[in-house]
């Protein structure tokens, strides 16, 4: 076989023509050649996966585990707080509600007691002026009756005295009194 | 001698016709140097090492190169890479245990590795490394000295007892023993057999098909023939290496844990 190979073909296994004889898988001319570059690519193949490949994927998955799952919990917290928020903002608004409503009552309570106040002084000073009107009116009809007592008992002793009967004038008084008395 | 010196002038004859149908299916997975065309030794730079280059690259491109911005919201090529690796991983930890995930790197370098190798194949005049048996023996019988050692290692002479079937009855249990043995020891052949085969068969159909292309009344037919063989193909180059990766898992399972 080997006589029969010339320079042109690099194997029993090509033809003069350059064509395969049989199944070049079966040429035993090339295991060799064929197991040691396989070899060396498997092996190279090796050291740059364990070296670099392998461990920097590891690295990158763990690290988006990581994030998600610290992304989670930052947005748990974030619900929590703003459910936190929430509840706050609605107790202040409870509170205002309940503030305002005080402040209404107490404002309406305050009012109330100024009308109730001005008005018991009003109440007072209506009251004192009736009081001091009636007093001077009493005090008028008091004057006048004082009056029409000296004008009747000057009347009278001026008609006795017209009439010319002598009377003194405690008598004419007393007549004057005692009629008056009986008039009331 | 005597069957390559007769291919040899059938060959002749084929290209002697002039015009007729020319097939050369296998062709494409000759070794070939790179420079020059002197023998192929064990250290010659072939074809063979530039596939390979290109898909060391091409691993290098997604694993190391996709991930470089590190990104916490991935971009598109750290998104595959992510995809890649937690695709292994979880089939590793699914299929071999908590235990075997200690093992991931090793079996994700066997899937990177099969998976380029595949779909660079599939590029126009590419060299398919993994439809050799040389390339997919060796990637069988790493994995089965490896599981096979770690095996005894692990659990010593108790290994063993992965071949003892304990819940069959005593009388089947050496008749069982002999299959498991024999089932266990054709496991290289049948990993390494089923990726080379499948990529080798496909790719050689689409040349078969390509051949016919030459012959205007069947073209159009060929051409889509060439088409739907490709997807299939696209569909082989990843579900070969899946399923390599994920033997590779069982194997490993059965050596840490051989207990059935």
């Amino acid at each position: 076989m080997a006589t029969e190979t010339t320079a042109s073909t690099a194997s029993a296994c090509v033809g003069p023509n350059g064509s395969a004889i049989g199944m070049p898988q079966l040429c035993g001319d090339w295991v060799w050649n064929q197991v040691f570059w396989l070899v060396l690519a498997l092996v190279a193949i090796y050291f740059v996966l364990t070296r670099v490949a392998l461990p920097r994927i590891a690295a990158i998955l763990a690290e988006r585990q990581g994030t998600i799952t610290s992304d989670l919990a930052k947005a748990e917290e974030l619900k929590a707080q703003a459910e936190e928020a929430e509840k706050a903002y609605e107790k202040a608004l409870a509170d205002a509600r309940v503030e305002a409503g005080k402040i209404a009552e107490q404002t309406r309570a305050e009012i109330r007691a100024q009308v109730d106040e001005a008005q018991a002084k009003a109440d007072a000073d209506i009251a004192a002026k009736t009081a001091e009107s009636e007093k001077q009116i009493q005090e008028i009809r008091a004057s006048a009756l004082a009056n029409v007592e000296a004008v009747a008992k000057d009347t009278a002793e001026a008609l006795v005295a017209a009439l010319g009967v002598s009377a003194d004038k405690v008598t004419v008084d007393a007549a004057v009194d005692k009629r008056i008395e009986g008039q009331r | 001698m005597a069957e390559n010196t007769a291919g040899a002038h059938g060959a002749e004859a084929a290209q002697g016709e002039g015009g007729g149908l020319v097939f050369h299916p296998m062709d494409q997975f000759i070794v070939k140097p790179l420079f020059g065309d002197g023998a192929v030794h064990m250290f010659t730079v072939t074809n063979v090492t530039l596939w390979m280059a290109l898909a060391v690259l091409c691993v290098i491109g997604l694993m190391v190169l996709g991930t470089s911005g590190r990104g916490i919201v991935p971009g598109r090529l750290q998104s595959v890479a992510e995809l890649a690796y937690g695709f292994v991983y979880k089939m590793v930890e699914d299929v071999s245990g908590k235990d075997g995930v200690k093992y991931f790197p090793y079996i994700m370098t066997l899937f990177l590795f099969i998976v380029f190798a595949n779909f660079l194949g599939l590029l126009p005049m590419a060299f398919t490394t993994t439809s050799h048996f040389a390339v997919t023996v060796v990637l069988a019988l790493a994995v089965f000295l490896g599981v096979t050692i770690l095996g005894f290692v692990k659990h010593g002479t108790r290994f063993l007892e992965l071949f003892w079937v304990s819940s069959a009855p005593m009388v089947l249990r050496p008749v069982l023993a002999i299959i498991e043995v024999i089932s266990y020891l054709i496991r290289p052949v049948s990993h390494s057999v089923r990726l080379a085969g499948n990529l080798m068969a496909g790719h050689a159909v689409i040349k078969v098909f390509a051949g016919f292309a030459a012959i205007a009344a069947v073209s159009p037919v060929s051409v889509l023939a060439i088409t739907a063989m490709y997807g299939l193909e696209v569909l082989v180059a990843f579900i070969q290496a899946y399923i390599f990766t994920i033997l590779t898992c069982v194997y490993l399972k059965d050596a840490l844990h051989p207990h059935h």
